[in-house]
């Protein structure tokens, strides 16, 4: 209770005064032999000398920078009660579609189709882009397990692994080509999702996370020991590159190339903007069937699954069928991106896929709003393109990286986005579109 | 006979929580579960859904022997829960939980159903683009009914529906399980601490204690009863057993 009324409390400016006078004398009492106090070098012997006007601002800093801070957070928390209270008395409003928000989807969207375009002879733009969109299409696809169907999944990368080492042998040991090993790695990664989901179905929360956890490294180290099949440590190399229909990226040769064929100058470039447009347009793809999928009884059974699992059942729902099937598209779609990812570096190996990735992709979902698509490509973008911005401050980058996502908790703890789309909407006879 | 239990025991991991249980409901009827807390009400309705599974005895269900059954089988014969707490789907809107309720029914009947919820509870129509999550607590208990009823079940099993609420809804709430079943000819299942509402509605109550049932007969009978009285009607927290006869 005293918490309660301590959280509701909000300082007086004389409160606020007293709380930074009371900083600032911390900082004077750190500031003296910190800042106050210092040694110079005069003729080889040290000497102390004192900087008192230097303490005076840093002191003076602390006092202001106290102030400051204080206030922000009143004018924060004032702000979120409002709107506590505005969402209690008004609560049909939060349910109405934001124009802006559909505004950001097409605008994002349209800035992708033309970004290689307007960069197209910066590589870098590009790569970096089509780093993005991976991330996004993985985002997209953990949302279907963790943002939907509320099952917190720590080792999701197992299933990027999977896909990418199926294209990856497919095609080295089998010549099979990209849009061949396509759907077959997506059906042995979801395979491996009912693997992953079968013995965890009577877990949930952190229980989950543990077992899901173990399984992401299981697979790794599968990966590293298992040479005979995956090359172990030095992983597998040389996997061929996509071709624009049987058309391939290649200098002219006697074989007709994409260069050759649509009359273009060979140019490295167009395997990358290719690559581009083709994660792009599974990325597109893979948000149509996920917000399909939402409409569907399916799709909304995994949100009555995260709800509330007793009631499902309850409501005739086998939970069993319903949770394997959000482990199988879930892993359907990492193994896709996998496809992608193989056919993209032309080489693979078990350090691509830590747990580190996983973490990363998790903080997507969750930095984004929890079943939020438009949010998992605003949390990519900002995940992806930090520690790019970053390169500039060396190995302080991950630290603002750390940086970064406490303060999207802090101000956002629901993510990004935390709206969440209704599946039916109203119509004035009380049916339903 | 619509529900028949007979002998039911159940166990919540080493405890022992029903004893042996034998109650049936009858086409049509409004039959009332009342006890103490932690008599076993809510076990013996959960019980009935196989969560948890009963260990021992029967639970036979229109002719059909369905203790061993996942609880979704059951859902699916037609048997439907109102839960203790509610249990609705708070982020989710009024109309998508009514759909969830809906899952086993017939594409076509879904708009019929709606508008017929909706009549019953003209509340749900004002509120269903809202999250149910931001519903009063009479509300929400209003929105769990209708969803258990989305399903069209010839049985409702309904556990302490006036938990926690103010008492204008909980008046509502039992002025609804009359009508339900005078007018829709809804077999209802009512587990209640509420006593008085309970028996007053009930054409049959069973009073339970400490897992077993202790006594039965029609409403009016258990609200003269004597026992009943002092231990569950005039605030008394004592078993009936323990309480001098007035």
């Amino acid at each position: 209770m005293a918490a309660l009324v301590l959280a509701q409390h909000s300082t007086s400016p004389a409160e606020r005064l007293k709380d930074a006078a009371a900083v600032a004398f911390i900082a004077l009492l750190l500031g003296i032999p910190m800042i106050g106090l210092t040694t110079v070098d005069q003729g080889g012997a040290l000497r102390i000398a004192t900087r008192w006007p230097t303490l005076c601002i840093f002191v003076g800093v602390c006092f202001a920078g106290r102030l400051l801070l204080r206030y922000a957070i009143d004018r924060l928390r004032a702000r979120k009660q409002a709107r506590e209270r505005s969402a209690v008395s008004a609560p049909t409003v939060d349910q109405a579609t934001s124009p802006l928000l559909t505004w950001i989807g097409w605008a994002a969207l349209g800035i992708s189709v033309a970004l290689p375009m307007l960069f197209s002879e910066n590589r870098y733009v590009v790569d970096t882009a089509t780093t993005v969109l991976i991330y996004v299409m993985l985002g997209w696809g953990l949302n279907v397990v963790v943002g939907l169907a509320g099952l917190l999944d720590l080792g999701y990368v197992a299933f990027y692994a999977v896909g990418a080492y199926t294209y990856g042998l497919l095609s080295t040991q089998f010549g099979w080509g990209f849009w061949q090993a396509l759907p077959l790695a997506g059906a042995v990664a979801a395979s491996f999702g009912i693997l992953l989901g079968w013995p965890t179905l009577r877990l949930r929360g952190d229980y989950l996370a543990i077992v899901t956890l173990g399984f992401g490294e299981i697979i790794r180290i599968i990966l590293v020991n298992w040479t005979e099949l995956s090359g172990g440590p030095n992983g597998i190399a040389s996997i061929p590159r996509p071709s624009f229909f049987g058309l391939p990226f290649k200098p002219p040769g006697d074989d007709p190339t994409f260069a050759s064929f649509f009359g273009l100058e060979f140019s490295t470039n167009h395997r990358i903007v290719f690559l581009y447009y083709l994660i792009l347009a599974l990325a597109l793809l893979t948000n149509l069937f996920v917000s399909r999928m939402r409409k569907l009884p399916i799709g909304r059974a995994w949100e009555a699954i995260r709800e509330d699992e007793i009631a499902c059942k309850a409501m005739g729902i086998n939970a069993r069928n319903v949770k394997l099937s959000a482990f199988a598209i879930g892993a359907m779609l990492g193994g896709f991106a996998g496809v992608f990812f193989a056919a993209r570096q032309g080489f693979i190996s078990p350090e691509s896929f830590t747990f580190n990735e996983s973490a990363i992709i998790l903080a997507i979902v969750v930095l984004g709003g929890m079943g939020s698509q438009l949010g998992v490509v605003l949390a990519s973008l900002v995940l992806v393109l930090l520690p790019e911005l970053g390169r500039d401050f060396a190995e302080y980058r991950m630290l603002l990286f750390g940086a970064a996502m406490i303060l999207i908790m802090i101000w956002k703890p629901g993510g990004i986005l935390s709206h969440r789309e209704p599946t039916l909407r109203y119509r004035a006879d009380g049916g339903r579109r | 006979m619509m529900l028949q239990l007979s002998g039911v025991h159940a166990h919540y991991g080493a405890i022992h929580a029903l004893h042996g249980v034998d109650l049936s409901v009858q086409v049509g009827e409004v039959v009332t579960l009342i006890g103490a807390n932690g008599a076993g009400k809510s076990t013996l309705m959960m019980a009935i859904f196989g969560q948890p599974r009963a260990s021992s005895g029967r639970v036979v269900f229109d002719g059909e022997d369905i203790t061993g059954l996942p609880t979704h089988e059951i859902a699916r014969r037609g048997i439907a829960l109102v839960p203790e707490g509610r249990r609705i789907f708070p982020r989710m809107t009024v109309m998508e939980n009514l759909q969830m309720g809906a899952v086993l029914g017939e594409e076509t009947n879904f708009e019929v159903d709606l508008k017929r919820m909706y009549t019953l509870f003209p509340i749900l129509e004002e509120r269903c683009t809202q999250r149910a999550g931001t519903l009063s607590g009479g509300e929400q208990q209003m929105l769990a009914i209708a969803r258990a009823l989305m399903s069209r079940p010839q049985l409702l099993l309904l556990d302490e529906p006036s938990l926690g609420l103010a008492p204008l809804y909980i008046k509502k709430i039992f002025q609804i399980v009359r009508e339900l079943n005078r007018d829709h000819g809804m077999t209802i299942l009512l587990v209640e601490q509420n006593a008085h509402h309970a028996l007053r509605v009930a054409h049959r109550g069973y009073v339970l204690q400490h897992g077993q049932i202790i006594l039965s007969g029609t409403g009016r009978e258990l609200l003269a009863n004597p026992e009943v009285h002092a231990a569950y009607l005039e605030g008394g927290h004592a078993a009936p057993a323990a309480q001098p006869a007035a």
